[in-house]
């Protein structure tokens, strides 16, 4: 395949080899990789992609690989979902849902990510595969580090919850709980990165690893049939996932895919973790960092690699950027599986909270042909929505009570 | 000799100090500034602190006491 051309300081311009590094020795600024589109465009098409395999893989010819092997074999080609219901109720006539709660195998938009990033840490000659996580990256690298056969480390804050360590135990890495606080599991790891031989997936290989995110624009575009859409919204915590997605759209239209981008890229944060948005509302080109303080712990980065590009990316759209309250992300979470039938976690409600705001001051029209990005499965958070959906209606175990609780005559009908 | 990347943010009342001056001075330091922005209400630098280990933890620590936030070239990697 061969069409990564170097890794590319993203600040100076200065490019290296493609091995596992990830920050310019001359600015210090972060490496991402530069393809050679020109060659890439004489082997894509949309008939070769179509007849690929049903997965991020048959995207191969845009992503950081050299193939012809790939691990996560099953990660992507997830529904885009044609959200009626909940279009109608934000008053939308043409609203997706791009649904990451079911990606394989575990159930959020980081197996795509993993996938790549496990790829290019086999064909680096990596037997090791390491991240620091709270949850949903934690998962993903140990199941496809199970499923690769390779060694496995996760790192994670002493404080995380219970349930969230088993989700991880349950493959067997090896976990290691760090007694401090986020910053202390932040510089241990960064020192771990730069001292053993390990493919840190969010350290050394972030190059690679953030350029499956690049496969959420490339699905939407197919599965809309070759358009893109007017409006994105899209969750931010590093800002990676929304830069990749303005990249991927752009090298779609280098390669010769579709003609033009005309989508507008809107990032979505919550209130009590939002150092990007509240950067873009107040017109400035840096964020500050700030302490997190959401239920949506996904997107709970203080100071985001990307927090700049991502800025950047929304600007060069004429996009926006929004943030909502706790409550309100519950609130979304409910809105769309009540609308559509799809449990998200919390990363999802602070998309549908944002995206309802969007719609009602105005910024994205009725018309709009808008996608949603939906990163992460529900049954991951019950916690935060746990108090926010009722209780079951408890009866005797008779007809009788069945019936007058739901006032129902002999012949059936009624209603609670 | 070891050497640690870090990236620094001033918070606004720290802008005008020469923080980084201090802390070459107060530490067996070597600090070198690779990519800076400092305007007036906010500030950051990517550097490079060079020296024994145990003094560049001592730096890093000086630095948080003097209020600035200190992370790793990288930013926060929790995800």
């Amino acid at each position: 395949m061969a069409t990564m051309k170097a890794l590319v300081c993203r600040e100076c311009g200065k490019e290296y080899p493609t091995k596992a590094i990830h920050v310019c020795e001359m600015c210090f600024g972060p490496l991402e990789v530069k393809y050679n589109y020109e060659e890439i465009k004489k082997n894509v098409s949309r008939t070769k992609i179509q007849d690929g395999p049903h997965s991020i893989w048959r995207y191969a010819d845009l992503l950081p690989v050299e193939g012809p092997t790939f691990l996560g074999l099953h990660a992507g080609m997830t529904p885009l979902v044609r959200a009626k219901n909940l279009g109608a109720h934000l008053g939308l006539d043409e609203l997706y849902i791009k649904n990451d709660t079911v990606n394989h195998p575990t159930l959020s938009f980081k197996d795509r990510v993993v996938a790549v990033a496990i790829t290019r840490a086999r064909e680096l000659g990596f037997e090791t595969i390491a991240c620091a996580s709270t949850g949903n990256l934690a998962n993903s690298v140990a199941a496809h580090a199970a499923a690769a056969g390779m060694r496995c480390y996760v790192f994670i804050p002493g404080d995380l919850e219970a349930a969230k360590v088993l989700g991880n135990l349950i493959y067997k890495p090896n976990v290691v709980e760090i007694e401090g606080n986020y910053d202390d599991v932040n510089r241990l790891c960064s020192e771990i990165a730069g001292e053993h031989g390990w493919a840190f997936v969010n350290i050394n290989i972030r190059p690679y690893y953030a350029e499956g995110s690049k496969t959420l624009a490339f699905e939407t575009v197919e599965q809309l049939g070759w358009r893109t859409p007017d409006q994105v919204v899209i969750p931010m915590a590093s800002g990676s996932l929304l830069t990749k997605i303005w990249k991927g759209l752009h090298e779609m239209k280098y390669v010769g895919l579709i003609n033009e981008v005309r989508t507008k890229i809107n990032g979505a944060q919550a209130e009590g973790c939002s150092p990007i948005s509240t950067a873009f509302k107040a017109g400035r080109d840096f964020f500050k960092p700030v302490k997190p303080k959401t239920i949506a712990k996904s997107l709970a980065i203080g100071n985001p690699a990307d927090g700049y590009y991502a800025l950047k990316a929304t600007a060069e759209s004429k996009g926006s950027m929004d943030m909502v309250t706790d409550d309100e992300v519950v609130e979304g979470i409910k809105l769309l599986a009540q609308t559509e039938g799809i449990f998200a976690e919390t990363a999802g409600g602070v998309t549908i909270g944002v995206l309802q705001k969007l719609v009602k001051n105005g910024t994205i029209k009725k018309g709009d042909l808008t996608v949603a990005y939906i990163t992460g499965n529900g049954l991951k958070t019950q916690e935060a929505v746990i108090d926010a959906v009722g209780r079951p209606v408890r009866i005797q175990p008779s007809l009788v009570a069945f019936e007058k609780t739901f006032k129902m005559g002999k012949n059936g009908g009624g209603d609670s | 000799m070891p050497h640690v990347k870090v990236h620094v943010q001033f918070p606004e009342d720290k802008i005008k100090e020469p923080v980084i001056y201090q802390i070459g001075h107060e530490y067996k330091v070597v600090t070198n500034v690779r990519r800076a922005d400092v305007r007036e209400t906010t500030g950051w630098m990517d550097l490079e602190l060079t020296g024994d280990s145990t003094e560049i933890e001592r730096a890093i620590v000086g630095l948080r006491t003097k209020g600035v936030v200190v992370d790793p070239i990288e930013l926060n990697v929790v995800e």
